[in-house]
C-alpha cells in the first residue's frame, strides 16, 4: 500500500495559524509537509479547520500566523492564479455559460496557449476521465457524476503538480463515489500529481490516501497511513473518529513497556497496550475495535483477562453479524463477527465471556 | 386501430381522463376570473378604447351630415369655394349643432388640422340663427298663415301625432309624415331635426314654436324645384299659392351670409379642411404624431417650428437609455457588494436600498430640484470649494441633466434589486474556481463572472427602461422644456388642449415602440435570459 516517497517537502506548513475573527483560532500551530507525489487527505469533522487549510493553500484565505510553502518558495505574497495549483470542488463550479470543452479550454486560454495545442490538451484531458464525447455539452446537461469528472479533467487540464480537492465526492451518491474514488486515485498515481484532498468521510479517506492528517480542533490529532490510522489510534478522538470503536474508563493499575493492566470503573481489570498513558493512576480510555473482541477464550493468550457480558441484541448484516453486549457498566459494547459456517449466533440474554489481545486494547487518554 | 384502454367504469380512459381534467381547468378557470375581469375592466378596455380614438373621427359626419354629404362631390380645383348648395346644407347642420350646442366641439376638432376654424364656428354659431330670414318674410308676407307653428305641425305631421298630442299628457316624439317626406324632402328633413331639438334640448312644443328660418329656405327650395307639390293635410290653396310665388321670391344668399359672419368661410382652406376630415376614421393624429400633416395635397411635413414630435420621441428613447446606462453603472457595484456580504449586513443594506419607496416620489423629485438648483446645495457646495465660479454656477435643472439624475436616482432600486437577486444565486466558488485555473481577478470578473449576472442586468435593464420611458411626474417637475419626455405632451394633450386623439395616438405610438424594442431584446438576447431572481 504505502509507496516509497522522497523526502522533499513539496508543500509545507510552518506554524500556521488562521482566525477570522481575532478571537478564536480556526486553525492551531499547524506543520505539516508533503512529499512530491503523494495523495494526502485531511479529515476532521465540520469546522475542525481542514477546509480552512486548503483554502490558505489555494490562496483564497490567508495564514494569520505562519509559512506556507510550495515546492520551497513561500507563497504567502502569491495571488490564487499565480500559483498553478489545480482544484475540484464540492459543487463541481463548472462555469455554466461556457461547453465542456471552453471550461476545459479556460485556464490554457488564459496562459495564452494557442489554439492548436489547447484543443490536444482539452481531449487528451476529457479521454483521461472517459468524457471525450462530451465536449460540446453543457455543464446543466449532465449528470453531477460527469460534472465532476468534467471538473476534475479541467483541474488537470493545465498539468498543475498540485491538485486540491475539496469533498468532490460530497455531492454524489454512493456507487458513484466508490468509483470515481478508484478513478481518482488511479488518477493521481498514473500522473504523479500530489494531492491534497478534504474530506468527512473516513471510508473515502482510508481507502484513497497514501497519509490521512486527522483534524479536530483546529490541530491535526495524527497524522498517518490509512492502516496506522486504524489500527494503532494515537488518541482516543482518532479512535473514535475512524471506524467503529468500543470505550471502556478506568485507571491504570500497572504499567509495562507495551502491557498495561486497567481496573475499569466498573472494577473489573483488563488488559490493555499503553499508548496515551504514562503511570500508574492515570486516567484513561481504552479503544477495541469490535472485530478484534474475541468470544472464544480458546484462542486468548493464557492468562488473559476476561470479562463478563450479556447478549443484548444479536442483528444480522449479511456479511457480519453485529452483537450488542452489556459489559461493564455500557450498553453499548458492540462486538462484529464474521459470518462463517462454523460462527456461533448469540441469543439475546445469553452470558458469555469476553477477552482480547492486549496490543488491540489501546489505553488513549482521558 | 389499437384497442382502447378502459377505466373502471366502462368509459374510455381517455374520456375519464377529460373529465377529470376538465373539472381542474374549470377551477384553475374560476380562480383567476376575478383577477380576468378586473384587468378587462379597468385595464384593457380602457386602453383599448384610448387607442381607439387614435384614429376615430366620426365628429364630423355625425355634426355636419348634409355638409358632408354635399361636398363630397365639391372640386376645389373647378370651383375654388363651394356653390351655395353646400353653404345651405352647412346652414342647416349649424342651425341644428348650435341648437344642440355642439359646433364648437367639432370647430376645436378642425382647428387641430387648420388653425383659426374654430373662431369661425363660435363666429357664426351667432350668426346662423337669421340666415334665410328674408325668405321667412317674403312667404309670410305671401300667406300670414306660415308664422303660425300650427300651419307646420300640420303640413309635417303624421296624422297620428296630431291626434295623439291632442289628447296626451306628455307630448308624444314628433313624426313626420312619408307624404311630407315625398312631397317636400328637404324641407322634411330638417323640419324632423327642428321638431327634434325643440321638444328634446328647448323642451317646447313644434306646435307652439315658429320653425327656423332655415327651415323655409329647404321649403323654398323644395317648391322651387316642383311647385306642384301637394300635401293633403295643409290647408287648402296654401302649398299651391306658394308654389306658384316662389319663382319670383328673391332668392336667400346664404354664402354671402356665411362670408359675411366670418370671412374664412369664404376660403378655399376651410372648406377643403372639412372635406378632407370628413370620413369616420383617420390617420392624421399619427401623421400628426410624427410630424406630418394631412393636406388637401397629400400628406406634408408639419412647418419646421411645429415640428416637435420625432424630436421628442427620439429624445424620450435617448434619455431613457442613458438613464438605464446610468443604472447599471451604479447598480452593479452596489448589487455586488450586497450579494457578497453576510446576510445581516446584506439586509441591512438591502433596506437602505429600498428606503427611497418609502417616501414619496413628489417629495424625492422636489429635494433634487433643492440640491440641484443655482442656488442650490450642490452649486453652493462647487462654488465653495472653488471648482466653479459664482457667476458660473452650473444649469443642473430644469433640463435633459436634472431629468437624468433624479430619474437615475428614482429608478436604481429596479435595477439594483433584480442584478442582487441574480448575483446572490452565483456561488462564489465560481470566481474562486476561475483564480485556480489561473485567471486573473479581471478576468476571472470578465468571462466568469460577468456572463452569469447577464440576465439581473437585462431584467433590470427592461424594467428601468419601460418605466423610465412612460414617466411624467419627475419630467414634468425637473424637466424644464429640453428634460421633458413624450409622456408629459401626452399628459398635456389629455387635460389641456384635450386632443384626445393625438395623445391616443402618441400613446399607441409609445406602446408599439416599446413592443418593438422588447421584440428585438428577444431577438438579441432572449427573454428566458432575464431572471428577476432564483
Amino acid at each position: 500500500m504505502k509507496q516509497v516517497k522522497n523526502d522533499e517537502a513539496f508543500v509545507a506548513f510552518e506554524r500556521v495559524q488562521k482566525s477570522y475573527d481575532g478571537e478564536v483560532l480556526v486553525v492551531k500551530d499547524l506543520n505539516l509537509t508533503i512529499p512530491k507525489g503523494e495523495f494526502l487527505t485531511l479529515l476532521g469533522p465540520s469546522g475542525s479547520g481542514k477546509t480552512t487549510c486548503l483554502m490558505m493553500l489555494a490562496g483564497f484565505e490567508t495564514a494569520t500566523h505562519g509559512d506556507i510553502r510550495l515546492d520551497g518558495v513561500s507563497v504567502n505574497n502569491i495571488p490564487p492564479h499565480k500559483r498553478g495549483i489545480g482544484m475540484v470542488f464540492q459543487n463541481y463550479a463548472l462555469f455554466p455559460h461556457m461547453t465542456v470543452g471552453e471550461n476545459l479550454s479556460f485556464p490554457l486560454e488564459v496562459r495564452k496557449m494557442g489554439k492548436a495545442e489547447r484543443e490536444t490538451k482539452v481531449k487528451r484531458a476529457l479521454d483521461m476521465v472517459q468524457m471525450g464525447d462530451f465536449a460540446a455539452r453543457r455543464p446543466a446537461q449532465m449528470s453531477g457524476g460527469q460534472q465532476q469528472r468534467v471538473a476534475l479533467a479541467r483541474a488537470l487540464v493545465f498539468e498543475p503538480e498540485l491538485v486540491l480537492m475539496d469533498e468532490p465526492l460530497g455531492a454524489l451518491d454512493k456507487q458513484l463515489r466508490e468509483t470515481l474514488q478508484f478513478e481518482i486515485t488511479n488518477l493521481a498515481h498514473e500522473l504523479g500529481i500530489t494531492v491534497v484532498y478534504v474530506t468527512h468521510d473516513q471510508t473515502e479517506a482510508l481507502t484513497m490516501s497514501d497519509r490521512v492528517a486527522v483534524f479536530d480542533d483546529g490541530r491535526i490529532q495524527q497524522l498517518a497511513p490509512p492502516d496506522e490510522l486504524y489500527e494503532k489510534p494515537i488518541n482516543s478522538f482518532v479512535a473514535q473518529f475512524i471506524g467503529e470503536n468500543n470505550t471502556l474508563t478506568g485507571v491504570v493499575q500497572e504499567i509495562g513497556a507495551d502491557r498495561c493492566t486497567v481496573r475499569l470503573d466498573s472494577g473489573d481489570i483488563i488488559d490493555a497496550m499503553p499508548v496515551n498513558v504514562n503511570a500508574v493512576g492515570d486516567r484513561t480510555k481504552v479503544s477495541i475495535r469490535p472485530e478484534r473482541v474475541e468470544i472464544d477464550k480458546t484462542r486468548l493468550q493464557p492468562g488473559a483477562h476476561t470479562l463478563k457480558a450479556e447478549v443484548l441484541e444479536f442483528i444480522y448484516m449479511g456479511d457480519i453479524f453485529r452483537t450488542r453486549l452489556r459489559v461493564a457498566g455500557t450498553d453499548e459494547f458492540v462486538i462484529k463477527t464474521r459470518n462463517a459456517p462454523d460462527q456461533v449466533r448469540l441469543t439475546p440474554g445469553t452470558q458469555i465471556e469476553i477477552g482480547w489481545l492486549a496490543q488491540d486494547c489501546r489505553a488513549l487518554d482521558a | 386501430m389499437a384497442e382502447q384502454m378502459m377505466a373502471a367504469d366502462g368509459r374510455t380512459l381517455k374520456s375519464s381522463l377529460n373529465r377529470a381534467l376538465r373539472r381542474q381547468k374549470l377551477r384553475a378557470l374560476l380562480l383567476i376570473a376575478p383577477l380576468f375581469l378586473f384587468i378587462l375592466l379597468t385595464f384593457v378596455i380602457p386602453i383599448g378604447q384610448m387607442l381607439f380614438r387614435s384614429v376615430e373621427n366620426q365628429i364630423v359626419s355625425e355634426t355636419i351630415p348634409r355638409t358632408v354629404v354635399a361636398l363630397a362631390d365639391w372640386d376645389a380645383a373647378v370651383d375654388p369655394v363651394p356653390d351655395e348648395a353646400v353653404f345651405r346644407a352647412f346652414a342647416a347642420d349649424m342651425m341644428v349643432a348650435v341648437e344642440e350646442r355642439i359646433h364648437t366641439r367639432l370647430g376645436s376638432r378642425l382647428n387641430y388640422e387648420a388653425a383659426g376654424i374654430s373662431s369661425q364656428f363660435r363666429r357664426s354659431g351667432r350668426d346662423v340663427e337669421d340666415m334665410g330670414e328674408e325668405v321667412t318674410e317674403q312667404f309670410v308676407a305671401l300667406d300670414p298663415q306660415w308664422e303660425e307653428p300650427a300651419t307646420w305641425t300640420l303640413l309635417m305631421a303624421e296624422s297620428d301625432w296630431i291626434t295623439e298630442q291632442a289628447t296626451a299628457e306628455d307630448e308624444p316624439a314628433f313624426v313626420v309624415s312619408d307624404a311630407a317626406r315625398e312631397a317636400l324632402p328637404r324641407t322634411a328633413d330638417i323640419y324632423a331635426d327642428f321638431a327634434r331639438v325643440t321638444q328634446n334640448i328647448n323642451e317646447d312644443s313644434p306646435t307652439e314654436e315658429q320653425p327656423w328660418h332655415i327651415v323655409y329656405v329647404a321649403l323654398y327650395e323644395d317648391l322651387l324645384a316642383n311647385p306642384a307639390a301637394q300635401l293633403a293635410a295643409a290647408p287648402a290653396g296654401l302649398l299651391a299659392e306658394a308654389g306658384a310665388a316662389v319663382s319670383a321670391f328673391t332668392a336667400p344668399d346664404i354664402r354671402a351670409a356665411f362670408v359675411d359672419s366670418d370671412e374664412g368661410w369664404g376660403e378655399t382652406r376651410t372648406w377643403q379642411t372639412i372635406q378632407t376630415y370628413s370620413p369616420p376614421y383617420t390617420a392624421s393624429y399619427f401623421l400628426n404624431s410624427v410630424d406630418l400633416n394631412q393636406t388637401p395635397d397629400g400628406i406634408e411635413l408639419a412647418p419646421e417650428n411645429q415640428r416637435i414630435y420625432v424630436q421628442l420621441f427620439i429624445r424620450t428613447l435617448v434619455m431613457s437609455l442613458t438613464i438605464m446606462g446610468a443604472c447599471i453603472l451604479l447598480g452593479y457595484p452596489v448589487a455586488w457588494m450586497l450579494a457578497n456580504l453576510p446576510s445581516r449586513q446584506a439586509n441591512l443594506m438591502l433596506i437602505l436600498v429600498l428606503l427611497p419607496f418609502w417616501t414619496s416620489l413628489l417629495v424625492r423629485t422636489s429635494a433634487w430640484k433643492v440640491l440641484l438648483q443655482q442656488q442650490g446645495v450642490i452649486n453652493d457646495l462647487l462654488v465653495w470649494i472653488g471648482l466653479v465660479a459664482d457667476e458660473n454656477r452650473l444649469t443642473m435643472i430644469n433640463n435633459a441633466t436634472g431629468t437624468i439624475i433624479a430619474m437615475t436616482h428614482i429608478l436604481l432600486p429596479f435595477m439594483i434589486l433584480p442584478l442582487y437577486s441574480v448575483m446572490k444565486t452565483i456561488p462564489p466558488s465560481y470566481l474562486r474556481a476561475a483564480k485556480s485555473l489561473g485567471a486573473t481577478n479581471w478576468t476571472a470578473f470578465w468571462r466568469v463572472y460577468f456572463p452569469q449576472s447577464v440576465p439581473g442586468i437585462g431584467a433590470g435593464s427592461i424594467l428601468v427602461f419601460i418605466l423610465s420611458i412612460g414617466y411624467y411626474i419627475t419630467p414634468e417637475i425637473v424637466g424644464g422644456t429640453s428634460g421633458i419626455f413624450i409622456s408629459n405632451r401626452i399628459a398635456y394633450h389629455i387635460s389641456s388642449s384635450l386632443n384626445w386623439g393625438l395623445a391616443a395616438a402618441l400613446g399607441t405610438i409609445l406602446l408599439v415602440v416599446v413592443l418593438a424594442l422588447y421584440w428585438a431584446y428577444d431577438r438579441i438576447v432572449g427573454i428566458d435570459n432575464v431572471k428577476l431572481g432564483g
